[in-house]
């Protein structure tokens, strides 16, 4: 706002008041006209200041609007969701501010930041945009959590990308593959190349990746066009992009791209090619692994795997990604020929090894204490190369022990090897592993599940849950695999769950309380089950 | 159930969670009261179309503790011990019901919500006093009562004259050594304010001290304030000489407690906005209403002692029929308000607002009834939310003019709401405009009947 000036453009009125009232009116008395006469100088200026003060407020004025006002934001076409799902948004965008400082046991309220995804991804799916007063709430949400952020800022739309440019705090949103509007059409070619040649690195790895996933020929193209000019940072950040639709069409780039400056660079060339059965490179290696491993039948009790670790690391293996240094406390030889085998199709393998299946390979003893280096490396491979055959193979029966599996024996290294499964097998597969260890190794292995849970899977970690009540332990012992459960289970199952919230006749073998414990958990299951169906329903 | 000029008792609308948890007393009630609001805990719940909301909630007990709630009013009721009000039961209920998950409308009142709701509505129609925060008149010796109001009057005119001889002080020995002494001097005056039982004279000093350490400019800030408290003091002197309702402002502005004895206005009022804000003892509550009918605004004060929300709760974004008495003084728009006499339902359309010339035009206006206004509630139509400079600014939409938001509230997240809610298009907003620029409370946009609380 703005208040009137003295024509003169000397001193205001008010002016010199402040000024005397800066100094003391002892050193620089108020003007006579300035104040009116017969007071002390103290309150004859403040009688004057009061007036003043009085006149410029009431003298307001509004002020000039700035000249360039910035655009309205672009028009979203998708509906707003309906009212309850809007409040429901609300509800869980404002419990996740809530929740944080909330520490202490849960009880039996189901956690709603945790259903905040569950609802942005339902939402998205059904084509509705965010409600403009709920965006500010959902970028801070998305700027506090990684994991939200493409689904948050989809929903959010132009609106979303509009307001997050008016605040330093949501740049956020304006970098990456996120900001799908800020990427010209990967058919609008001239765009393309502008953006390509004139933009921000996260731009171009923004346009890189989604040509990518339009067209992978003419990303690679793209690419290559610029690639020898890239700093060594950029070029890794933009290869990685080729893992998606990565063909053997790729070949010829990224086996130039061995020959690269950058180690780097040259190592994720390897391991790209290395994911292309056919590549020269996956030949090489397939030679280089054969000569490492061979079927040894001198032995009395059948054939056996004989392993000859390479005795050297030369130029040639190194340029095709082989890391010579092993890392402190493992062997050379030993590290070499897990890259080796890692790195070589498996497809080598049966034909080596006597046309055996997958299967049969993997049941065939080895010398020398070499099978936990085989075998994890082989589990590399298959999860390198996507193998649905290796991958069951190694993973073995659901039921054996977990510790004498066929070389899998960390979870991680299992979850990953399911993840090159189909969806119903790796269900069923879970499933009875649960079923016959029960779930105090299942947590990783869960989270690799297609969501919501099949019902073979659902069906057996309920009853593994209630098996570990009956068994006397605490729930929290579950508290992991209880979380997952109450995100993944199919809400359906909420019916079969009920008569579970019961507090039970405590055992006496029990442990004290536990059977409250559970009964509480149970009800926050029921309850966080019931709720999903609910907003999914809201939703509809 | 009383139902006034044939009001819908139940038009099927739902409150939405946030008008729920605004009733909650504090943090915690609101945490807790959205952890009961599952359906697992509750059983038998039901409403009756007409206000009342009920169901037992299963707690760590052996029986259920059985909880009320009367939309009107708004009144509850509950079996548990909590000590605040509404308890987390009555605020998980209310929630549940806002979702549509209790048991539709219509339903018949369980015989033990029956009793309770049956006289909360006998008395509503008898007719019970307006006021249920109004300070209680003075009873009993109104004699003592005078000879009580005088010694104070004089306690605070002996505090008034010590204060314009601290002001003469101030002034002859200049600003600039003022703004070195620091902020020891003017804790010491506010305390012989509070000494002289004048609360209203004690807070603004206390201001006064905060001037000198805001930032560049601070000098003509701090002479206006002198300026104004110089004012009041004379004016708290000269009282008998002023017209009686510049001097009922006096009297309030310089922290006498004011009565609700103004004129009694029954109409639909739009519960706009509620705020609480804390000095670390008080926390204040302020809530806006306007009339529909009258057009008038009207401002709810109420009071909690540290940690304690204040009594007086209201659903924001609803509007509800209801008789509200005003406090005496010019310009003054404080009010008590009493029962809702009808269920709230949404706002279905913003007050009538006006542009950014009619805003500062009305803050000239108000201050000739009262001098010392910091601001007046405004509603601005057709503005939009425009970045200038390290701040925003409400600018027309058909025309140059703007007005600035007020610097505090520049990093609040409201103010992010109201621009996304605009997303550079006109927008109507309710909010206090003053000499320091406009604090948005409440917005609408194209939709007239979505009202958005921007707190």
């Amino acid at each position: 706002m703005t208040t009137r000036t003295h024509p003169s453009g000397t001193a205001t009125p008010w002016e010199e008041l402040v000024t005397s009232a800066l100094l003391g009116t002892d050193r620089r008395p108020p003007s006579p006209e300035s104040v009116p006469p017969g007071k002390e100088p103290p309150l004859a200026l403040l009688d004057a200041a009061a007036v003043e003060t009085l006149r410029r407020r009431a003298g307001l004025r509004p002020a000039a609007a700035p000249a360039d006002r910035p655009a309205a934001a672009p028009h979203d076409p998708r509906p707003e969701p309906p009212a309850a799902a809007r409040r429901r948004l609300a509800q869980l965008l404002a419990d996740r501010a809530g929740a944080a400082g909330a520490g202490g046991r849960r009880g039996t309220a189901p956690d709603l930041t945790e259903l905040l995804p569950q609802w942005l991804a339902a939402a998205g799916e059904r084509g509705y945009r965010a409600p403009a007063p709920a965006l500010p709430a959902l970028l801070d949400a998305a700027r506090a959590r990684t994991d939200l952020r493409p689904l948050a800022l989809a929903f959010a739309g132009p609106r979303g990308l509009w307001l997050a440019r008016l605040n330093p705090e949501w740049r956020f949103a304006l970098r990456g593959g996120s900001g799908s509007t800020a990427v010209p059409s990967p058919d609008d070619g001239t765009a393309v190349r502008r953006l390509w040649e004139e933009g921000l690195f996260a731009e171009r790895v923004a346009l890189l990746s989604a040509l990518r996933a339009h067209d992978a020929e003419s990303a690679r193209a793209l690419l290559a066009s610029t690639w020898p000019t890239e700093r060594a940072e950029d070029r890794l950040m933009f290869l990685d992009s080729l893992r998606t639709g990565l063909t053997g069409a790729d070949e010829p780039f990224l086996e130039q791209a061995l020959a690269d400056r950058s180690r780097n660079v040259r190592a994720t060339a390897a391991e790209l090619l290395s994911a292309l059965p056919r590549s020269a490179l996956a030949a090489r290696m397939a030679a280089r692994a054969a000569t490492c491993v061979a079927l040894d039948h001198s032995g009395g009790a059948g054939p056996v795997i004989a392993v000859e670790a390479p005795h050297e690391c030369d130029a040639l293996m190194q340029r095709d990604g082989v890391v010579p240094t092993a890392p402190s406390g493992r062997g050379e030889r030993s590290w070499w020929f897990g890259q080796l085998v890692e790195a070589a199709p498996l497809s080598t393998w049966p034909a080596r090894l006597g046309g055996r299946s997958p299967h049969d390979i993997v049941a065939l003893p080895v010398s020398d204490d070499w099978a936990d280096e085989l075998h994890a490396a082989w589990c590399r491979a298959a999860v390198r190369q996507h193998d649905a055959p290796w991958s069951r193979a190694l993973l073995g029966s659901p039921s054996a022990p977990p510790s004498t599996g066929p070389g899998t024996t960390s979870p991680a290294e299992r979850s990953k090897l399911l993840a090159t499964l189909p969806d119903a097998e790796r269900a069923c597969w879970v499933a009875d592993f649960i079923a016959a260890h029960g779930l105090s190794e299942a947590f990783q292995l869960l989270g690799v599940c297609a969501v919501p849970w099949a019902e073979p899977l659902g069906r057996a970690v309920v009853d593994a849950l209630d098996i570990a009540r009956d068994a006397g332990s605490y729930p929290w012992s579950f508290s992991g695999v209880m979380g997952l459960a109450e995100r993944c289970l199919d809400p359906s199952e909420a019916a079969r769950l009920e008569i579970l919230t019961a507090t039970p006749d405590e055992p006496e073998d029990a442990s004290p309380g536990a059977g409250g414990y559970w009964s509480e958990a149970f009800q926050r299951l029921v309850s966080t089950l019931r709720l999903r169906a609910t907003m999914h329903a809201e939703l509809a | 159930m009383l139902r006034l000029d044939g009001d819908p008792a139940d038009t099927g609308e739902r409150w939405t969670p946030e008008q729920v948890l605004s009733l909650a007393p504090d943090d915690a009630s609101r945490k807790a009261g959205a952890r009961l609001s599952t359906a697992g805990p509750w059983s038998a719940t039901g409403s009756d179309g007409a206000g009342a909301v009920w169901g037992l909630c299963k707690g760590s007990g052996g029986s259920p503790y059985r909880t009320v709630v009367d939309l009107t009013g708004p009144a509850y009721t509950c079996s548990c011990p909590s000590r605040k009000f509404p308890c987390k039961h009555a605020l998980g209920l209310l929630l549940l019901w806002s979702r549509d998950s209790t048991a539709a409308g219509g339903a018949a009142v369980p015989d033990w919500a029956a009793p309770w709701l049956t006289a909360r509505r006998e008395r509503a129609a008898a007719g019970r006093p307006a006021a249920r925060t109004g300070a209680a008149r003075a009873g009993g010796d109104t004699e003592a009562a005078r000879k009580r109001a005088e010694r104070r009057a004089a306690r605070i005119t002996a505090g008034a004259t010590e204060l314009e001889q601290r002001l003469a002080d101030l002034l002859r020995g200049g600003l600039a050594a003022a703004g070195r002494s620091g902020y020891g001097l003017w804790e010491e005056t506010a305390a012989r304010m509070v000494d002289a039982q004048a609360p209203g004279l004690a807070s603004r000093v206390r201001e006064l001290g905060a001037v000198p350490g805001s930032g560049a400019g601070w000098p003509p800030r701090l002479l206006e304030e002198c300026a104004l408290l110089h004012l009041l003091d004379t004016a708290w002197l000269g009282r008998d000489r002023l017209p009686e309702p510049l001097a009922v402002t006096v009297r309030t502005r310089v922290g006498l407690p004011s009565v609700a004895d103004g004129a009694t206005v029954r109409d639909h009022w739009l519960i706009l906005s509620q705020d609480d804000t804390s000095d670390g003892r008080l926390i204040t509550r302020r809530i806006w209403l306007h009339g529909r009918d009258t057009g008038r605004s009207a401002l709810l004060l109420s009071f909690g002692a540290a940690g304690r929300s204040p009594q007086l709760a209201l659903p924001v974004g609803l509007m509800a029929q209801a008789d509200v008495t005003s406090h005496g003084g010019a310009g003054q728009l404080r009010a008590e308000i009493g029962d809702l006499l009808s269920v709230p339902v949404p706002i279905d359309a913003p007050p009538k607002g006006t542009d950014c010339a009619g805003a500062t035009g009305l803050y000239a206006r108000a201050l000739r009834d009262d001098p010392w206004l910091e601001a007046l509630p405004v509603t601005l139509s057709g503005v939009v939310p425009v970045p200038a400079g390290d701040g925003w600014q409400l600018a027309d939409a058909d025309g140059d003019d703007a007005l600035p938001v007020a610097p505090a509230v520049v990093s609040r997240p409201g103010l992010w709401r109201l621009v996304a809610l605009a997303g550079g298009r006109p927008v109507t907003v309710f909010g206090e405009f003053g000499h320091q620029g406009f604090v948005p409370l409440t917005a609408w946009s194209d939709d007239p009947s979505e009202t958005v609380p921007l707190i």
